[in-house]
């Protein structure tokens, strides 16, 4: 090979940068629409969603001059004349623009009781009278507490911990800092708690189920196979809410289920299968089987049955053939399937709405509670970032633990 | 070891083997020949004990071998596509059988040490087999199969994926390993050339039969019917009908007139239909106008005219045209005949370098 002169390796150097580029372009053009909407659909509207957890301006935005001076209060004694004066010059103003019940929504997370007395104090700002210290006292006797000019402070910064705090149970008392609620409070913890056992339930039940099914899906062949793999396949093809109410219909008091197990003797009188946990298990595991199976059934597949016969010709027995040198290779597909099964188990919210009891309820459906019923955003995108953290945390234990390095899901 | 009147079948009609009879020497290398689905692969499987016979058995120092499962065998088996364990390395590999028999560790690394070094594979040890090219894998998978000093190896075409010149080189270490080790192999292939050059003896198997069972030169220079014949090596036949048949010679008269003198080996008699086989290399090729001296010493002489001239480096190769029948013709280099496409040659061979066989 003969080394060309330095000019030519110089252009050279250079048509290959330029060809470098296009083709760098090239996919940069190609991946456009879905990094677009990757970002229109996906990562703008959630990221938004979970700015709310820690971002509410709202009552910043309304009385921002007021906010201020309480930013600016040390929170030890009520605070002086001035204020007070402030506070009714804009809580009328906010008042007069109907932008004071929001605001005083916000303040009402913080204690309870504040959203009417905002409301009163603005609806009469026009006739109160200086001094205002003694005028707002006589209004309410609320306003000579120290608690309620707290509960106005912490609603002071557009930025707050306060959701986060209550998602996990917490509270931030203005003395005695971050301390547990009391116990009759203590209810988000409790349902996070119930809805990882609940998953960790189901992707077990589905891995016992779904294993032995995959294994004889990828080991039978022909037809007999490819029925088995459209069985498993069949449940995507329904809805998952028409599914879940089939299950209704199977396991409810008067149901087949009931009947026929009445009927051959297997109970004396119809049980409760439905509206409790065991529902919950069924209806879940039927519906997120075909997560573990498929998966399984892709790793299953491309272990050569050759794999087993070595096995045994060198010497292992049926059992340990399967244990040293099937079950290793198919960890990556157990792996995936089962992360995830329990990744989506974790956000289940139509199905123990629908099939559980009262004390089934999965952390989604408290925030769908907070998000559409009481349009508390703030604590519903706490209790969402606080469970896209744990599966943040479960995935990668997942991806190093289970091996599931060849199957990265996304 | 040995077969006795073995027969298998799937499903109840086409018989993959038949009647098989089959006994395997201590120490030989014996390879199982034949074109895809005669059986050979099958009869392997039975022998390792993945596959039961229908009916006949299997016996291993007169020992019947069908209520001992496959994994109390003792048999080494090499599979085509290597078949090892990819989430161990190679040492992993390499121990299995010895961990599966309780080995101690420290007998386990000695015997490790020793596979290594046989097929050549030291420094490589902790590698798992997706790092390893084509070659070594085979070696780990051939290492694997005899660490536990089994008392068979089943080799099951564990070339055949390989390129033509590793293969080569392959086939020689696995015949110097035979050698080096004493042990005894039975070789699953399709590629003749590899069965003639590796086997101490050949079984050709063909539709669920043993056709032929010899050494490989006998295999190749004494064919016992058209097929051997013809599966086995380059092969020219002449289809004809039997005229006269003694002890060591009979007369064949070819369809397209000439009378051919060739060993009986496998014809019915007097009138029957034949083929004459006779090898590309075994053919000489004269002048056509017979005045030559040295053609004389041939008995079977043919007219024929050359079609085609390839020359192959070691030697040329002729297809000439007798009387509508292509045949092949291997001239060596040095010949002083000058042939050119177009042209009549006079074809001869002798006797007892041609057979009559069964007709095709």
């Amino acid at each position: 090979m003969t080394t060309p002169p330095p000019a030519e390796t110089a252009s050279l150097r250079r048509k290959l940068a330029v060809s470098n580029r296009r083709r760098q372009l090239t996919a940069l053009a190609l991946l456009a629409p879905a990094l677009s909407l990757m970002l229109v659909a996906f990562v703008v509207p959630i990221g938004t969603l979970l700015s709310n957890a820690v971002h509410a301006p709202i009552f910043v935005d309304t009385v921002p001059e007021l906010a201020a001076a309480l930013r600016a209060w040390d929170g030890k004694s009520i605070p002086g004349e001035s204020m007070h004066r402030l506070l009714v010059a804009e809580m009328g103003r906010a008042y007069k623009d109907k932008s004071l019940a929001r605001a005083s929504t916000r303040v009402n997370y913080e204690r309870s009781g504040m959203r009417s007395l905002i409301m009163k104090t603005g609806r009469r700002a026009k006739r109160l009278e200086p001094p205002y210290r003694e005028a707002l006292r006589e209004l309410h006797a609320d306003w000579a507490e120290l608690a309620t000019w707290h509960a106005l402070k912490a609603s002071s910064s557009a930025l707050t911990g306060r959701f986060l705090l209550q998602a996990l149970d917490l509270k931030r008392d203005f003395d005695a800092g971050v301390q547990r609620v009391p116990e009759q409070q203590q209810v988000y913890l409790d349902r996070l708690r119930l809805t990882f056992w609940i998953s960790i339930i189901v992707t077990l039940l589905c891995a016992a189920i779904g294993y032995p099914m995959a294994y004889l899906i990828a080991t039978t062949r022909g037809s007999t196979s490819r029925i088995l793999l459209i069985l498993v396949l069949l449940p995507f093809w329904t809805s998952l809410l028409v599914r879940t109410a089939a299950w209704v219909v199977l396991l409810q008091q008067e149901g087949i289920i009931n009947d026929t197990a009445i009927w051959l003797g297997l109970f004396d009188a119809p049980q409760q299968l439905i509206f409790n946990r065991l529902g919950v298990f069924v209806a879940m595991v039927h519906i997120l089987l075909p997560f573990l199976v498929l998966p399984l059934y892709s790793v299953m597949k491309s272990i050569p049955r050759d794999h087993s016969r070595a096995a045994a010709s060198l010497g292992a027995r049926p059992l340990s053939a399967f244990l040293t040198v099937y079950f290793p290779q198919t960890i990556p597909g157990l792996g995936a399937g089962c992360l995830l099964v329990f990744i989506l188990s974790i956000g289940f919210y139509i199905t123990p709405a629908l099939v559980g009891g009262s004390a089934d309820q999965m952390i989604s459906a408290i925030i769908a509670e907070f998000a559409l019923g009481t349009a508390n955003w703030g604590l519903a995108s706490a209790l969402a970032l606080i469970l896209l953290c744990c599966v943040a945390i479960v995935y990668p234990l997942f991806g190093r633990y289970a091996g599931a390095r060849n199957l990265r899901l996304g | 070891m040995e077969f006795r009147s073995v027969e298998k079948t799937y499903d109840g009609h086409v018989n993959v083997v038949d009647n098989l009879n089959l006994e395997i020497e201590r120490g030989e290398f014996l390879t199982l020949l034949g074109p895809s689905g005669s059986g050979k692969t099958t009869t392997l499987m039975m022998l390792a004990g993945f596959e039961a016979p229908t009916s006949g058995d299997i016996l291993l120092s007169g020992r019947s071998l069908s209520s001992v499962p496959a994994y109390k065998r003792n048999m080494g088996l090499v599979f085509q596509n290597y078949a090892l364990f990819p989430h161990m390395t190679v040492a992993e590999n390499l121990a299995y059988p010895l961990r599966r028999r309780h080995t101690p560790k420290a007998k386990i690394a000695e015997e490790l040490a020793r596979a290594v070094s046989i097929v050549k594979l030291d420094g490589l040890e902790a590698r798992y087999p997706a790092q390893l090219s084509g070659g070594q894998q085979q070696r780990v998978a051939l290492a694997r199969a005899l660490i536990f000093e089994p008392d068979l190896v089943l080799m099951d075409e564990p070339l055949g994926a390989l390129d033509k010149n590793l293969r080569e080189q392959m086939q020689l270490e696995i015949k110097h390993l035979h050698a080096e080790l004493a042990m005894t192999v039975v070789y699953v292939t399709h590629d003749q050339s590899e069965a003639l050059t590796m086997s101490d003896r050949v079984a050709v198997f063909h539709e669920g039969l043993i056709q032929q069972i010899d050494t490989p030169q006998l295999i190749y220079e004494h064919p016992l019917n058209s097929f051997v014949a013809n599966f086995i090596g380059e092969n020219n036949t002449l289809p004809g009908t039997v005229e006269s048949v003694g002890e060591k010679q009979c007369e064949v008269r070819l369809n397209c007139g000439a009378l051919i003198q060739a060993k009986p080996v496998n014809i019915e008699g007097v009138g029957a239909q034949a083929s004459v086989s006779v090898r590309p290399e075994r053919v000489v090729v004269f002048k056509p106008d017979g005045i030559d001296a040295d053609q004389n010493q041939f008995t079977n002489r043919l007219a024929a005219v050359v079609s085609e001239v390839i020359y192959f480096g070691d030697h040329v190769r002729l297809h000439v045209d007798a009387d509508g029948r292509e045949l092949t013709v291997r001239m060596p280099l040095d010949a002083t005949l000058d042939v050119t496409a177009g042209k009549t040659v006079a074809l001869a061979w002798a006797a007892e370098h041609c057979a009559a066989l069964d007709p095709l």
